[in-house]
């Protein structure tokens, strides 16, 4: 059992917790993930740590309902407990001084970018940062990003806060710009990441993306993670999550996020129907 | 040896089962279990060798005769003691051992008639006892001081932890899922195996001691090294045939195609045949491919037909005669109505626009000259390439070692496969108190072998530990 120390509501639907899980606090690196289950009957989700505190022995994690299984785990409070919490998963970032780096985040993609960014600050590199949301309600961690950043740009897609646009239009006018880049770090919606490794490839700058498709396990024994690196098939729980931006298959990585589309309205009919859900009790838009 | 006469005319007691048409649409078991009279007549039937050969066919060295002798003096009790002194997992090891190419095949009766049903007469005495109130307290033993980590709570890991915490010792099990019991709660399914009769043995280890630890990835949360630097004396890996092959043929990635591990996972551990009262989704087509023809193809294609497929494939690229799953699972797969098509293997899956599986492209085979396994190799017929529409295909082709304790244990020693090399009669790895045993070595075996591994381990790491 692992205890819920403190929840924020980050923005709408996205939320924070800081969980008690010591172990995993002392061994986490930038770049890992978490599976958690909340009981018995709960999916296995995996989620990115956007902190962690080895002297707490809390990490921290920020998720955004979109879902049946979101939209449980966001309803716990300080003192309730999640019921299984594994990890630290996956291969952790690469940090090292590579000279200029630009961290992108895109939504609730800014917080696993977090601690990334600030690892590549701690190396000695001079960090550029571009953050995005849809609106200026929706951005997260704004304050700690322009901390662990030399240079901070921000873009909303209504232009409610910082520019108008997309995180890509920032990074291609960079590039544009003759701006000597090394390495690019992007998380974010598939789609996002996809835009930057099309925006860097003509460039020629190392591009990683941290990719979170549907997994059971995490610790390689389903292959339901499965992505299409360059020839080669891959599973993100313990090849990745980062690869190569340039050489993912994005196509196939945005089928493979549907496979379980129509279930996952089954399980929120069936949650609205057990009487549990309030979303029928809130007035339509 | 002359068999008496009045031996040999009780004929060997058939499994009562769930009838074929009412189970394929339910996960309870399909195999009943013998009846005490069913029991007592198959128990009647043995022999009691001078020189028991059937115990040379066990891996764990059950004193098989013994304990056929107590059922037929009614001693149950006695009968699964006996049972246990060797065999920590008896109601497991009853229902999914392949008996017939172990103990059953060295029964001298089987020579002449057929083979005393030893599997089901051990799944009789373990299942009368799960239906026994529980005893108390056990007696537990003297403490040796000496304490062992034992890495997955599979067969193999949980048989090498219940021995060592019978020797005395300390045993501490780290479980990267959460739940112990590996391949006998993930892959195993509910109508072969329940989950019920798992965790009552596992309960049984509990309660020699050994503690389990659920959740905890040797390899990620912590390595082999710093386990022996954190206190331990000695580690068992028993971490098993973590990691499943594909094809690797054009369409694998497509929607619909699962592994076999993440298809029964989905169905047995996070139990997706309850969905939606439980969250983890399964989807199934109306017709499903199962390539392959293992025991792990056989779960499978049963699965499939229970979680609503109109028609289930076993594809395989050989004949019946080779196919490496039990008689009894072919039989009862074949009774449910699975269909094979054998000499056949696909060679594309074809998808449609939204990236879902719509077809197989197969080529047929024959049987050629016998190739390094013995079994004659399957030979590509030109030409032969025909389309099976399908909706789901599951790859059931096997599984290679989990990487994970590998690769953060740089001077374990590993053979080309990835599996870690260990010495067959000790368990010994390269690395000084480092043991390993179980698919991990073996490459994918049975639960049989894993135990059997996980007992010479525990043998060895106790002759370590009394050596230091």
């Amino acid at each position: 059992m692992y205890e819920i120390i403190r929840k924020e509501i980050l923005a709408q639907g996205i939320k924070l917790f800081e969980t008690a899980a010591p172990e995993i606090a002392a061994k986490a690196k930038p770049g890992q993930f978490i599976i958690l289950r909340q009981d018995e009957k709960s999916e296995r989700i995996p989620l990115t740590m956007a902190d962690f505190d080895r002297e707490k022995g809390t990490i921290t994690l920020i998720f955004q309902e979109v879902g049946r299984s979101t939209a449980d785990l966001g309803r716990l409070e300080p003192g309730d407990n999640i019921l299984d919490l594994v990890g630290p998963l996956g291969r952790a970032s690469e940090i090292e001084k590579f000279g200029r780096v630009v961290c992108i985040g895109g939504g609730v993609g800014i917080a696993p970018i977090y601690p990334i960014t600030r690892a590549f600050k701690a190396a000695g590199n001079e960090v550029i940062s571009i953050i995005g949301a849809r609106t200026a309600e929706q951005l997260i961690l704004q304050g700690e990003m322009k901390a662990v950043s030399d240079h901070i740009h921000i873009t909303s897609d209504d232009g409610s806060i910082g520019k108008k646009g997309f995180v890509t239009d920032v990074l291609s006018k960079l590039l544009a710009d003759e701006v000597h880049v090394d390495l690019i770090t992007a998380i974010g919606p598939l789609p996002m990441m996809q835009a930057v490794s099309e925006a860097s490839r003509s460039y020629g700058v190392k591009t990683i993306v941290s990719m979170n498709p549907i997994m059971v396990d995490g610790t390689g024994m389903c292959g339901a993670c499965r992505v299409a690196v360059g020839s080669e098939t891959k599973f993100a729980c313990v090849d990745g999550p980062e690869f190569d931006g340039h050489l993912v298959d994005w196509q196939l990585a945005r089928n493979r996020s549907r496979m379980f589309l129509a279930e996952e309205k089954i399980a929120q009919e069936h949650s609205c129907s057990g009487g549990e859900c309030q979303c029928q009790k809130k007035k339509p838009e | 040896m002359p068999v008496p006469k009045e031996k040999a005319r009780v004929e060997r007691q058939a499994m009562p089962h769930q009838d074929a048409a009412a189970r394929v649409t339910n996960f309870s078991e399909v195999a009943l279990g013998f009846s005490e009279e069913l029991a007592l007549l198959e128990a009647s039937r043995c022999l009691d060798c001078k020189k028991p050969t059937c115990m040379d066919g066990c891996p764990v060295e059950i004193e098989i005769p013994e304990f056929i002798k107590h059922i037929r003096a009614r001693d149950y009790q006695m009968a699964i003691d006996t049972i246990k002194r060797k065999n920590n997992l008896p109601a497991i090891c009853g229902r999914v051992c392949p008996q017939e190419n172990q103990c059953e095949k060295y029964c001298v009766l089987g020579k002449k008639f057929e083979p005393v049903a030893i599997g089901r007469l051990e799944r009789f005495a373990a299942d009368w006892e799960m239906n026994q109130p529980e005893k108390a307290e056990k007696d537990l033993p003297g403490k040796s001081g000496k304490k062992i980590a034992v890495v997955g709570a599979g067969p193999a890991g949980l048989t090498a932890a219940a021995d060592l915490a019978i020797l005395g010792h300390e045993v501490v099990v780290f479980e990267a899922l959460h739940t112990p019991g590996g391949v006998l709660v993930y892959g195993i399914p509910e109508f072969r195996l329940p989950k019920a009769i798992v965790e009552r043995e596992i309960k049984g280890i509990r309660q020699l001691g050994v503690e389990i630890k659920t959740n905890m990835v040797v390899g990620a949360i912590n390595t082999i090294d710093e386990l022996l630097a954190s206190g331990f004396d000695a580690v068992f890996i028993g971490t098993g045939a973590g990691l499943p092959y594909f094809m690797e043929i054009p369409g694998e990635n497509l929607n619909g195609v699962y592994s076999a591990n993440e298809f029964l996972t989905r169905t047995n551990l996070m139990k997706g045949y309850l969905f939606p009262e439980y969250l983890t989704p399964i989807r199934i087509g109306k017709r499903v491919a199962v390539i392959g023809a293992g025991n792990v193809a056989m779960d499978s294609a049963r699965t499939a037909l229970r979680l609503g497929a109109e028609e289930s494939y076993i594809v395989y690229r050989r004949s019946e005669k080779e196919m490496p799953a039990r008689q009894e699972e072919i039989e009862h797969a074949r009774e449910e109505g699975v269909q094979f098509r054998l000499l056949t293997s696909p060679v594309e899956i074809i998808g449609d626009e939204n990236g879902w599986v719509k077809s197989l492209i197969c080529q047929k085979f024959e049987l050629g000259e016998p190739d390094a396994s013995g079994r004659r190799r399957p030979v590509v017929i030109p030409g032969s390439e025909y389309e099976m529409g399908m909706d789901t295909v599951v790859m059931a082709i096997g599984q290679g070692p989990n990487p994970l304790v590998p690769r953060t244990t740089p001077d374990l020693e590993l053979n080309r496969n990835g599996n870690i090399i260990a010495d067959e009669s000790n368990a010994q790895t390269s690395k000084k108190a480092v043991f390993a045993g179980g698919d991990i070595v073996t490459g994918a075996a049975t639960v049989i072998q894993a135990m059997g591994a996980g007992k010479k381990a525990a043998k060895a790491i106790h002759e370590y530990l009394s050596s230091l």
